[in-house]
């Protein structure tokens, strides 16, 4: 199936019956998709009025305790901003999906990986984190949404699917889970959700407002809590031919697999270099990436963009080794030719 | 000792923190006797907004969500959409519904989805002190139209109910004031239909309700009272804009 396909029929499967998007490439299939599955299981599927409408549409079905869940592109994702603030201080877990695309503004409708900064650093205005998962197959499409569901609800916080565009459009064979999720069973795990009280109950309140700033500092804190037990226990990564490697790749999506394969020529010229792919953005890989330092000569980083993720690869070693960029962007994808290069460089 | 007038059991015990002659009180009340006398309470959300009401989530007794500004009505279609049998309600200032909010507004009504909005409606924006709001009204001296709010720059009034009644879908929408006790209990009698039509799967559902903003304004309670008679009123006449309710066939 199309990667995108794969997310929503994943997204079905794992017992989300809410969605709610609006077009933009390269990710409209999604929409495209559900609004022909969802009317067929009794599911919502609203193409609304504006990705503003889209992300407060989901903050209110999250609310409600509900699996709920957008997509988007970069621009429309620019415009969620504000949503994804109030979903995180709200401590609403919701999946939004961004298959990025070249930017700024209008940019183009060919990949990208430049949303990594806005999407691990800040993805709206205040101090908070949104779980951030990067698939590089479709079959990781498919897995990823599953698992975005799932921590989002465990740490009460938004999580994303942060795809390149060629993950979306992208078509593999993929394994999908049995219909194993009853939607049904989702809310009767959330004591907080703003179901109704039955007048049995005093009244459930979702709500990021606190004009109290010694209240406001603790919910911060409190939050913040959390998210040090995610960074902890939930970061996920793949390690490729890492065990004698000197050169350390660093990379997702696309470019992981281009770099996969540039590993291989590298490796049949004798150089020692492998891979970590990170899986989860947020909370992002360090201390793997700090243990490998020491016995690395260098760090490249590939990725589609100015130079993102290779800032957290320099603070997750403390710059304690060189950590160099093969990169394009506009929608350009390096090949394996100028991968191998940047690789040669550094083995010297 | 029978009792004869007590405070509505959807409202709680919390103080309200509105100023004096202020109509949100009013207004909180009419909508708490309305989820009373139909036994709404236990299965109604409702969507405070960004404005003087921002709190209205410690002042209703159901379950409530705060909204983004302006989002409400889209907040809303989310909680709607994912339990069709529970009432859901926003309730939002000129600024929130009809500036920021102008699209959702539209957009929601234009689907006819089934719920209520009560719409307050008192020229001006109050919570951030006294700038002008697309409700304000020609010449209005705000902190935002110091000289007067004039056309030429800063554009007309907006009327909402005449703008919403041009859509097919919405089922009801109905213009009233607080400002009198005759309105209030116009008023009154609109926001329980307003409530009313989603229990019975209706359509959508607005009332706008000119209100008062003494502090902002500058001006008494009374004398407040006198302007929406005496220029509100005028320029946004009480009113039933459209009224489906007695054929449209059952939404949810």
């Amino acid at each position: 199936m199309k990667g995108n396909e794969a997310i929503a029929e994943s997204a079905i499967r794992c017992g989300c019956r809410h969605y709610f998007g609006y077009p933009i490439t390269p990710q409209t299939e999604i929409a495209a998709y559900m609004s022909k599955r969802m009317p067929k299981i009794g599911g919502t599927f609203l193409q609304a009025e504006s990705e503003i409408a889209a992300i407060n549409m989901v903050y209110g079905c999250a609310a409600t305790g509900r699996r709920a869940m957008t997509s988007s592109s970069s621009p429309g994702i620019s415009l969620k901003a504000e949503g994804m603030s109030y979903l995180a201080g709200a401590d609403l877990p919701a999946l939004i999906v961004n298959v990025q695309r070249g930017g700024p503004g209008l940019g183009g409708i060919q990949p990208s990986q430049s949303d990594y900064f806005f999407m691990t650093r800040g993805p709206g205005h205040g101090d908070f984190h949104i779980i951030v998962l990067a698939p590089a197959t479709v079959q990781e499409m498919a897995d990823m949404t599953r698992l975005a569901f799932e921590l989002g609800e465990k740490y009460r916080m938004p999580a994303m699917l942060l795809a390149d565009g060629t993950m979306g459009q992208m078509m593999e064979p993929v394994v999908l889970p049995e219909d194993t999720v009853d939607p049904e069973t989702i809310p009767a795990s959330k004591p907080w959700a703003t179901t109704g009280t039955g007048l049995k109950r005093e009244h459930n309140i979702v709500n990021s407002l606190y004009l109290k700033p010694e209240e406001l500092e603790k919910t911060n804190y409190e939050r913040f809590e959390r998210y040090a037990k995610l960074e902890k226990e939930e970061c996920r990564w793949e390690e490729y031919m890492m065990d004698d490697a000197d050169i350390c790749v660093v990379s997702v999506g696309i470019t992981a697999r281009v770099a996969k394969n540039a590993i291989v020529a590298a490796r049949k010229a004798g150089v020692k270099v492998g891979m970590i792919r990170p899986i989860t953005l947020y909370p992002f890989p360090k201390e793997v990436l700090a243990k490998a330092a020491p016995r690395m000569k260098a760090f490249l980083t590939v990725e589609l963009n100015m130079g993102q993720m290779n800032e957290d690869v320099k603070l997750a070693i403390g710059c304690s080794k060189p950590v160099a960029m093969c990169n394009r962007v506009g929608g350009m994808i390096p090949s394996v030719d100028e991968v191998l290069a940047a690789i040669g460089k550094l083995n010297g | 000792m029978a009792i004869v007038f007590q405070k509505p059991k959807a409202l709680t015990d919390a103080v309200l923190h509105y100023c004096p002659g202020c109509t949100h009180g009013i207004v909180h009340r009419l909508v708490a006797e309305a989820i009373d006398e139909l036994g709404i309470e236990g299965r109604t959300v409702g969507i405070a907004p960004v404005g003087c009401s921002v709190m209205a989530y410690d002042y209703f007794r159901c379950d409530m969500i705060e909204a983004s500004h302006g989002r409400a009505p889209a907040v809303a279609t989310g909680v709607k959409r994912s339990m069709p049998d529970n009432i859901v309600f926003t309730y939002q200032g000129d600024g929130d519904l009809a500036s920021i909010g102008l699209c959702e507004t539209v957009s929601t009504a234009c689907r006819g989805e089934n719920i209520t909005i009560i719409f307050i409606n008192n020229a001006i924006y109050g919570m951030t002190g006294g700038q002008m709001a697309p409700t304000s009204l020609i010449g209005q001296v705000t902190q935002t139209s110091p000289y007067g709010r004039d056309p030429k720059t800063q554009g007309m009034p907006i009327r909402i109910c005449e703008l919403l009644a041009t859509l097919d879908a919405p089922a009801y929408l109905e213009r009233v004031a607080v400002n009198s006790v005759p309105h209030v209990r116009q008023a009154k009698r609109a926001i329980l239909k307003a409530f009313k039509n989603q229990v019975e799967g209706k359509g959508f559902s607005l009332v706008e309700v000119v209100s008062t903003c003494p502090t902002n304004w500058g001006l008494t309670p009374d004398k407040a009272c006198q302007f929406v008679e005496e220029k509100m009123i005028p320029f946004y006449p009480l009113g039933c804009y459209k009224d489906r309710t007695a054929t449209a066939e059952e939404v949810k």
